[in-house]
């Protein structure tokens, strides 16, 4: 039982969690937490097949699917305050508490005893048992799932699949989409610009800066600029002073010539 | 060993999903919570298991734990074709058939 009270905690705090948080990915996490300690307890309850099969099925496949299309579908995806039923929340809580409640002193009022165990029927190894259960008994069930594994399959592949309704641009309809542009509206038809490169950030947050001194916004991402990440470039010089003065006093002792500069590389 | 603890753990669990069911707008957490509670009910199934001794249990836990992939299959599609088209993942959103 150490196992247990040790895992129970963390698993209802995980999953208050879920409730709580804002973004979406951290609910994922936490629900990450609350199935692989799942699978920690069920390996305690004698069930090593459902302790694999937890982590394999549930946090190895279930929850990338659900990251994979939280990547899909965006930053967006966070949840809005507004209610569009007056007081719902406030009812969900309280019939959620009132659930809790039944169930909790339901179940604990009732005695189970100590329990029969599975140490007999687990005695020529759990999977094999589940094996001989599985494709005598439960043989019928077990064909049904593969034919509802293949129509979600299908399903899922003809929900996903988007028709082309325009047909796909060619590299000449580009270039001349692209110069067209140019003679109506003055874009420049080459290449957008590089992120800017500096001794101390080459990274694509850092904008290139124009002859004039001003940061180019063409050369960083759109995505970076709406998510506010983007570095100020004319900001990054401002320590050279403080830099200079910690290096030491003369200020010509860092600027060495280029020929020493590759001697320190030899 | 009683497993009285492992079910009042699965009933809190299982309480907790269904009030992130209610509560939240976000469709891909809603659905997260369904997880919630479909893994609480196999935790009683497998508790229940281990109580009377056969795996009869264990095998359920087997079947929903399959069925909940094929769930979430499809159901994370569907999310995406609304999310597609509307761009939102939102639950209030997709209210077309109240009018």
């Amino acid at each position: 039982m150490t196992a247990f009270w040790f895992l129970a905690p963390i698993m209802v705090i995980a999953a208050l969690g879920i409730l709580f948080v804002r973004k979406a990915v951290h609910a994922a996490l936490l629900l990450a937490v609350v199935m692989i300690s799942l699978a920690v307890l069920y390996a305690v309850l004698d069930a090593p097949f459902l302790f694999a099969v937890q982590i394999i099925v549930y946090t190895g496949a279930i929850l990338m699917l659900f990251l994979f299309v939280l990547m899909l579908v965006g930053v967006d995806a966070s949840d809005s305050v507004v209610e569009t039923i007056r007081g719902q929340r406030v009812m969900a809580v309280v019939a959620g508490l009132l659930l809790g409640l039944v169930l909790v002193t339901g179940v604990g009022q009732i005695s189970l005893g100590a329990g029969v165990g599975l140490a007999d029927v687990n005695a020529g190894g759990n999977i094999q048992a589940l094996a001989t259960i599985l494709f005598s008994r439960y043989v019928f069930a077990f064909e049904t799932t593969s034919a509802l594994l293949i129509t979600a399959a299908v399903g899922a592949m003809v929900l996903a699949h988007r028709e082309r309704l325009v047909p796909k641009p060619t590299q000449a309809s580009l270039a001349a989409q692209r110069l067209r542009d140019y003679a109506d509206k003055g874009t420049h038809p080459g290449p957008l610009p590089p992120p800017g490169v500096f001794a101390r950030h080459n990274a694509v947050d850092t904008p290139a800066l124009l002859p004039d001194g001003t940061a180019s916004e063409a050369s960083v991402s759109r995505v970076l600029a709406a998510r506010g990440t983007v570095r100020s470039a004319p900001a990054l010089a401002d320590d050279i002073e403080e830099l200079q003065r910690q290096i030491g006093d003369a200020p010509h002792a860092g600027r060495t010539g280029p020929a020493s500069a590759e001697e320190e590389n030899l | 060993m009683s497993v009285t603890p492992y079910i009042v753990l699965s009933s809190i669990l299982f309480t907790i999903g269904c009030v992130g069911v209610l509560t939240r707008r976000n469709a891909i957490v809603v659905f997260m919570c369904v997880e919630l509670m479909l893994n609480a009910s196999n935790l009683a199934l497998v508790a229940f298991a281990r109580q009377h001794g056969n795996l009869d249990g264990q095998i359920a836990a087997f079947f929903v734990m399959v069925v909940a992939a094929a769930e979430v299959v499809v159901g994370l599609a569907i999310i995406m074709t609304i999310f597609r088209t509307r761009r939102s993942a939102s639950v209030d959103d997709a209210s077309l058939l109240k009018y």
